[in-house]
């Protein structure tokens, strides 16, 4: 790239400088390993910050009441709100995590994205309609309608922190060695620029701008991506039987990369992955929180339609980016460092497997290419962070805050501050966990963010809908087992014990506790519920009759507010 | 939503049929959509070998290349079914019970 070009790369951290504040000088001053500089990225990346502020200011004036802070107003189209959904989960964990994946493993990269996928059909069927004719704000709205509201809230919340909190590690950890790679600042420095943007589209603009941020940037990685996936496949002159011998030939593991791998040796484990992946995605605070941005259930349906096509689409262009890695950047001399890693010297990909799409889309476009797709990823990692933030701070202040505390009595200007004050709160503790977890694989974090989301969050918004039988206390005991459940096992399991904590045996074996966790949830809220006879539990099953008349037809349901 | 007006819908045959043809059309999609998946998932974990072997001979494609590409497929046609269905049939059929009991 710019090796040679040492004033010009001076030039820039002193350009960089100029627009951070202070804490940031430091940390490019201090004994970073300095990274090759892109005027580029830098620029692009400026443009887009620059552009989506703009649309901040742009949606902070049209934001006032908790219905435009929380859902938008509920005014953005089906197709919108389906771009959106695709933007919110094609996060830089898929593109990063999953081309890097391909890259290393092959064919396993696939299975992982067909398992992030397959859950779409099921919240199409069985979930966007009734929830968005249910909800407002929170898909605690909707678990909570006919059940007692302090309890089942204050679980619904615990829920949307855990997975967001999860979720925010893959985010941050991404963006920080995005950062280091790209601008040559430190990992801490870039965590807290990351921090700082997410807070301040939320807290100025909320989901009106974090939509918009979304938007573009999901058009902006389709955009991309795909021309990625074209100059692959132009290499090997459009046949991806020449292209998939190529990367046989050039991949360290050879032939074995287009088979099923190490990721499916143990079978239950496979299968555990496909149950957290599947039922995990229908559990998403961020995701469920989307389909109340739209006037109804049709659009609420088209927009996973929406959604489902795009994020098909790419993950088809991941697996092609990630063999396109295989060809043309793996073992590459350009792409290679050395490092020392318990005292002996190991040679891998210029800041870490997580960067091949990033190499590659400089192998295949060049610097200026390679500016857009690092910019491209820092905005998906911006935008995705802006999301759960906004997750996160409905559930502390319209669930936990108005429902719990002030037992429906605060008015919406004092709601939307709390929240705002949440979304702050987030970004510290976004930037402190970005920082703790820096050395793990960022797709693997999403997948303990599903697990939870599949124990948890995901039968008893299921139940509420579907089971008349339903209570608050089976609604809270077996959620709470479910969430109990998944976050021990991931704790004892090999990700945690091994491979953070630093034992030498996993106390419980398998990555993922889907497959034990979410039947565990759904088994203790039916034996809770049957055996509840209070007066209470009964009151709670008679008003399924309503809730469910309204979750078909829509009548009563949320409308969009007219402004 | 007052009893009367439960009473109404409940009794109302276009809303039997709405929730009998929802939740048929519903559950066999997402049925579908399950075996097809963890199908998938139960040849990877008990046969890894199947989807390994060469699409013809001489060639590095394995089946699991189109198998895997046409999982992804099906997803997106099975989601574009049902909302074909409930866009025509569910929505004209809520339309009619909505009026039907607000007369």
């Amino acid at each position: 790239m710019m090796r040679s070009l040492q004033s010009r790369a001076a030039l820039s951290v002193a350009g960089l400088v100029a627009c951070l504040p202070a804490w940031a000088a430091d940390a490019i001053t201090g004994d970073v390993k300095q990274r090759d500089l892109n005027w580029h990225a830098i620029i692009m990346f400026f443009v887009f910050v620059a552009f989506t502020l703009g649309i901040t200011y742009w949606a902070a004036r049209r934001t006032r009441s908790a219905k435009d802070f929380y859902a938008a107003g509920g005014g953005i189209s089906g197709f919108q709100n389906g771009l959106a959904i695709a933007g919110d989960y094609m996060s830089a964990a898929s593109f990063l995590g999953i081309s890097a994946l391909v890259m290393t493993s092959g064919y396993d990269g696939l299975i992982y994205s067909i398992g992030f996928l397959v859950g779409w059909p099921i919240i199409t069927f069985l979930v966007a309609e009734r929830l968005r004719n249910l909800g407002k704000f929170t898909f605690a709205d909707v678990a909570s309608y006919r059940l007692s509201q302090t309890p089942v809230r204050t679980f619904a919340a615990v829920g949307t922190l855990c997975t967001v909190a999860l979720y925010l590690i893959a985010q941050m950890v991404g963006a920080g060695k995005l950062i280091q790679l790209l601008f040559g600042m430190s990992y801490l420095s870039a965590v807290i620029l990351v921090g700082i943007l997410m807070v301040m589209y939320v807290t100025f603009g909320g989901m009106l701008a974090t939509t918009w941020v979304q938007i573009i940037k999901a058009v902006m990685l389709l955009c991309g991506a795909t021309f990625m996936a074209i100059m692959v496949l132009a290499t090997s002159g459009f046949s991806f039987e020449t292209m998939f011998q190529t990367a046989v030939a050039s991949h360290p593991k050879g032939l074995a990369i287009m088979s099923p791998g190490g990721m499916v040796s143990n079978p239950i484990d496979a299968i555990s992955l496909g149950v957290g992946l599947m039922f995990g995605t229908a559990g998403l605070p961020h995701i469920l929180m989307r389909f109340f941005t739209v006037k109804d259930a049709k659009e609420a349906r088209k927009s996973v339609f929406v959604a489902t096509g795009f994020i098909g689409y790419f993950y088809i262009l991941t697996f092609i980016i990630g063999f396109g890695a295989i060809m043309l950047v793996l073992g590459k001399p350009e792409f290679t460092e050395t490092i020392v890693k318990d005292g002996q010297p190991v040679s891998q990909l210029i800041g870490g497997a997580n960067m091949a799409a990033v190499h590659l889309a400089n192998a295949v476009g060049g610097d200026f290419f390679l500016g857009f797709i690092s910019a491209v990823a820092f905005a998906t990692i911006l935008a995705v962070v802006s999301g759960l933030a906004l997750s996160g701070a409905s559930a502390v202040s319209h669930d936990l805050y108005a429902s719990v505390f002030a037992k429906g009595r605060a008015t919406e200007a004092k709601e939307i501050r709390v929240s705002k004050m949440a979304t702050v709160a987030l970004g510290i503790v976004a930037i402190l966990l970005g920082i703790l977890f820096e050395n793990q694989n960022v797709a693997f974090m999403v997948g303990l963010a599903f697990a939870i989301a599949a124990s948890a969050n995901f039968p008893v918004l299921f139940l509420s809908m579907f089971w008349k039988g339903l209570t608050t206390r089976g609604a809270v005991v077996g959620g709470l087992v479910g969430l109990l459940s998944a976050v021990v096992m991931i704790v004892l399991g090999p990700a945690v014990w091994v491979k953070t904590l630093g034992h030498a045996q996993a106390l419980f074996p398998y990555e993922n506790p889907s497959i034990f966790s979410m039947p565990l949830a759904f088994l203790t809220i039916w034996i809770v519920s049957s055996l509840d006879n209070s007066a209470q539990a009964a009151r709670e099953r008679a008003l399924f009759i309503p809730q469910f008349i309204r979750s078909m037809t829509g009548i009563g349901a949320e409308g969009a507010s007219k402004h | 939503m007052d009893e009367a007006l439960i009473q109404r819908i409940q009794s109302n045959p276009k809303f039997t049929q709405l929730v009998e043809t929802r939740s048929r059309l519903g559950w066999t999609l997402s049925i579908i959509m399950l075996v097809i998946y963890y199908g998938f998932i139960l040849v990877l974990a008990f046969s890894p070998t199947t989807f390994g072997t060469p699409i013809s001979a001489g060639s590095v494609t394995t089946i699991g290349i189109p198998v895997g590409v046409l999982v992804i497929l099906s997803a997106f046609v099975i989601t574009g079914v049902y909302v074909r269905r409930a866009n025509t049939q569910f929505d004209q059929l809520t339309r009619e019970i909505v009026e039907e009991v607000r007369q």
